[in-house]
């Protein structure tokens, strides 16, 4: 019997392992795709919320505020890229502003620091293209922008790099409860622990369901976005909310953390928690809401759009904690948004709770940091030349784009939870994310990937799971 | 750091044509920098026919069209660097190359010619909706994957776009077994060469449905099917005429955009309707001793413009380096394109500096029939042809000689006029 399984490994599942992995303990993380980060983390805005918008005393709110302060320390830790653009919540008529002033008192009673209210002269000196139609705006400096691919996968692998097992295309299909501990039933075997964690996005109700009687419900609730050229990133500096109404925050117009501008999302409620597919109206959607933050967006330079789910839950707060029928199951369910910003909170937050079930004693040799892969573009050309010497591998631009070298896609695939897909080497390097859409390197990642895996052109996948039609 | 005559970027047929010209006319430190393993650029994967009708009145597939310049570029002892990519140039014309060998490293050249070709657009530019499965490719990500890889994406193939290299697909993965349902094209005409419309798709039975487009993609992990729906003339689909497509391949020929990153970032002028640098007679962009030809500058039809024109850009770049190429005095005078005509290469023309005469390329908007193309030097008519039908997949042109401005004077603009016809005019083709 293991210590502790974690259902998920999306950025909470993951942070969460990433915490526990400092105590001696046998922790597996069960994933039925066939990579981290291949649900809710990997189609969201990448923002990292002041926390303004959660009701206080909520633990959303909490766990905002306190994820947004641990933020930057944890870039730097598990190194990956995030950046403290700002945020501004824009609203169009005098009658408006009480709006904002309501979300500034509720930011104040979070611990938010810094916020303002600014006039629309003000705002403008800030961020000239904003839409004609802004009166005023809530200026929140603390608002940041991280990728939420690497946070994920920087979590997961220094996970692993303390030793947590990472089963993938593993499936969960029944859990049973036992005198002490669980049972799970997956499409790879059984599997027992004495604590199970809940991490399942889209899905954490039906495993919550499985073991207690107070049920509870997630409805997926689509978000379409638009990704638009690089050449478009610097159109805007902050990331420009419009007053959040009932179904989330809005549309948002956002710098990414890798430079490209974000529209997006819309929320649609829906049953199917794979359907991830976007649609025209959702689309239009995005066009048509975004210019009343800012004018003039260049949407000719769209690059791609996607859809991601948010896992809603009815009561609109985060679940996290053991269900009194069900002691040592620990849910994490309703993690939508701000679900990436309070990740590294969620992960303290739950290693506190599994401290309660059992007895948590440190490694001697955990490993603090986390190395992720060399930016070879980052370089300085002698840093690029001494690279280049000792692994000539990095003087072959493969993704044109984005300047990325075949160098930092072996170092994606042969790391530890590498890469097997080719939405794996994309998440890990950028190759393929680039204004072209991986039309160029396509054919060259295909080949790279069938000769680390000694698999055939015809077994290399985009994404999801071996067996999958 | 090193320094070099003539830095050619990219050793497609435009480089190649480039380097060659300019070696003739008596350059000789030059370097092509290619960043494939091999010369030839995008014609190594394309093995089908009909190249060089032009150049070498021979019908010869991409490779060997490609293999003719390597060859007499080797044979003039051209230097290059394959697998290398130029990763920055300054408007002082300062290259950062880089390589698996040597790093990266700076040239500094004395006159730079562009040829970086072109790039296919992507799904998320046609915004179409749905998932974002396996299966989805650019119709020349399949062609390299068919006919470099040796391996064939898919078995039922739908395509999206009639562009050149759809239509040539279609036909491709016909021959390797797959079966091609449907081309469908957004706009009320093809995007392609007639030919290729009658050997490709015609011949093999494959139906082209214009003015249709994709409406919904199935499948969340591997594609299983598309939507078709007939558009309106806004390219709004029209409800009703959905029609399901079960496939496992969707493959995109929706346009070509000119690779201008290393352009834009050295400062040039571009051309908002062409996506590619302005230009003038020599086809000179706006910093002094740059010059760009091929797709690069303008997409083209047919490969054997493209070399013609690469061998004027390597000519003036000769002229440049030996100092016989006279500075230019003015804004020259702007060449304007009236009627339906979308865009004019050059855009700009000095008679002063012409050596040679000039080809100004240009291509509609739009199908026409019954129609003139003519050349005004102002109001004057200098020239006229007839043409029975101008199509947006197939390039025109009209020659600019030095004497029309002797004879005429200098014109405030040149006006490339597109004229319908009058019923009762009975002229034939001009030039044709």
């Amino acid at each position: 019997m293991r210590d502790v399984i974690i259902i998920g490994a999306g950025v909470s599942g993951c942070a969460i392992a990433r915490e526990l992995s400092r105590y001696e303990l046998d922790i597996c993380v069960v994933e039925k795709e066939s990579d981290v980060c291949e649900g809710t983390s990997k189609a969201n805005s990448g923002i990292v919320h002041g926390g303004f918008d959660a009701k206080p005393g909520s633990l959303k709110a909490k766990l905002n505020v306190q994820g947004n302060i641990l933020m930057e320390e944890m870039s730097k830790t598990l190194d990956f890229p995030f950046k403290r653009n700002g945020s501004m919540v824009i609203c169009e008529r005098p009658e408006e502003v009480s709006g904002l002033e309501k979300l500034l008192e509720q930011g104040v009673k979070n611990g938010v620091q810094e916020m303002k209210i600014l006039t629309r002269e003000q705002a403008l000196e800030l961020e000239p293209n904003l839409a004609d139609g802004v009166y005023a705006v809530l200026h929140i400096p603390s608002g940041g922008i991280v990728c939420p691919f690497e946070m994920n996968i920087a979590y997961a692998e220094n996970a692993a790099q303390n030793g947590v097992e990472f089963c993938l295309e593993t499936e969960v299909q029944s859990i049973e409860k036992m005198e002490k501990g669980f049972r799970l039933h997956t499409d790879q075997g059984t599997m027992e622990a004495t604590c199970v964690i809940n991490a399942a996005g889209v899905y954490a109700d039906v495993f919550h369901n499985m073991v207690s009687e107070q049920k509870i419900h997630i409805t997926p609730r689509r978000g379409d976005y638009c990704l638009l050229d690089k050449t478009a990133g610097s159109y805007v500096s902050h990331t420009i909310f419009q007053l959040p109404t009932e179904k989330g925050k809005g549309i948002l117009v956002s710098p990414t953390i890798h430079g490209n501008l974000l529209l997006g999302p819309t929320a649609i409620d829906i049953e199917d928690k794979e359907a991830t597919a976007t649609t025209a109206a959702g689309l239009a959607e995005i066009m048509e809401k975004s210019v009343r933050s800012v004018k003039n967006i260049p949407t000719r330079q769209v690059i791609t759009s996607f859809a991601g789910l948010r896992a809603h839950e009815d009561q609109g707060e985060f679940i996290i904690g053991e269900p009194e029928d069900a002691r040592g199951f620990i849910d994490v369910a309703g993690i939508e948004s701000p679900g990436l910003t309070s990740a590294p909170a969620v992960g303290l937050y739950v290693r506190d709770m599994v401290a309660g079930i059992m007895e948590l004693k440190e490694k001697k040799e955990f490993v603090e940091t986390r190395k992720g892969i060399t930016r070879f573009k980052e370089l300085s050309m002698e840093e690029q030349n001494e690279l280049i010497r000792k692994n000539p591998s990095y003087g072959r631009i493969v993704c044109r784009c984005e300047g990325i070298t075949e160098g930092e896609i072996l170092d994606a695939v042969r790391r530890p939870l590498g890469a097997r897909t080719l939405d794996g080497i994309k998440r890990r390097t950028r190759a393929g994310m680039g204004r072209c859409q991986a039309g160029f390197c396509t054919p060259k990642t295909m080949e790279l990937l069938a000769k680390e895996l000694h698999l055939e052109l015809k077994d290399i996948r985009k994404n999801g799971r071996r067996d999958a039609q | 750091m090193k320094q070099c005559d003539l830095v050619i970027v990219g050793g497609g047929p435009a480089g190649l044509a480039a380097a060659i010209a300019a070696k003739k006319n008596g350059i000789n430190d030059i370097l092509i920098v290619e960043r494939d393993e091999k010369l030839g650029g995008i014609l190594n994967q394309c093995i089908h026919n009909g190249f060089g009708l032009h150049t070498f009145h021979e019908e010869l597939t991409g490779p060997e069209y490609a293999y003719r310049f390597i060859q007499m570029a080797e044979e003039l002892e051209i230097p290059y660097m394959t697998g290398s990519m130029v990763l920055d140039i300054t408007p002082e014309k300062k290259l950062t190359v880089i390589n698996r060998t040597e790093g990266v490293m700076e040239i500094q050249a004395k006159s730079v010619i562009l040829a970086m070709g072109c790039r296919e657009r992507p799904r998320g530019a046609l915004n179409i909706p749905g998932y974002r499965p396996m299966g989805i490719y650019s119709a020349g990500t399949a062609q390299r994957l068919v006919n470099v890889d040796g391996f064939l994406p898919g078995k039922e193939v739908v395509i999206l776009g009639s562009g050149d290299i759809g239509l040539i697909m279609a036909r491709r993965m016909t021959l390797e077994g797959a079966k091609v349902k449907v081309v469908a094209e957004l706009m009320p005409y093809s995007g392609g060469l007639k030919r290729n419309i009658v050997q490709c798709l015609d011949d093999f039975g494959i139906p082209l449905k214009l003015s249709h487009t994709v409406v919904e993609i199935k499948g969340k992990q591997k594609l299983e099917g598309v939507t078709l729906a007939r558009v309106d003339e806004h390219n709004r689909p029209i409800p009703g005429t959905e029609e399901y497509y079960a496939c496992d391949t969707l493959l995109l020929s929706c346009g070509l955009i000119p690779e201008n990153e290393l352009s834009r970032e050295m400062g040039i002028a571009m051309n908002p309707v062409t996506n590619g640098p302005v230009v003038d007679e020599s086809l000179e962009t706006s910093i002094p001793g740059v010059f760009v030809c091929g797709n690069v500058l303008h997409v083209h039809d047919l490969v054997d413009f493209v070399s013609e024109e690469a061998a004027v850009a390597g000519r003036n770049a000769a002229d440049y380096i030996r100092g016989n190429m006279e500075e230019k005095k003015s804004q020259g005078i702007p060449v304007e394109t009236e009627g339906g005509i979308r865009y004019s290469v050059p855009s700009v023309v000095e008679p002063e500096r012409m050596h040679e005469p000039v080809k100004v390329r240009f291509r509609v908007g739009n199908v026409y029939t019954n129609c003139y193309i003519s050349l005004y030097l102002d109001d004057i008519r200098i020239q006229r042809k007839k043409r029975q039908i101008v199509t947006p997949g197939e390039m025109e042109e009209m020659v600019l000689k030095k004497e029309f401005f002797q004879e005429y004077g200098r014109p405030e603009k040149i006006r490339i006029v597109l004229e319908q016809a009058k019923q009762d005019d009975r002229e034939v083709n001009g030039n044709e």
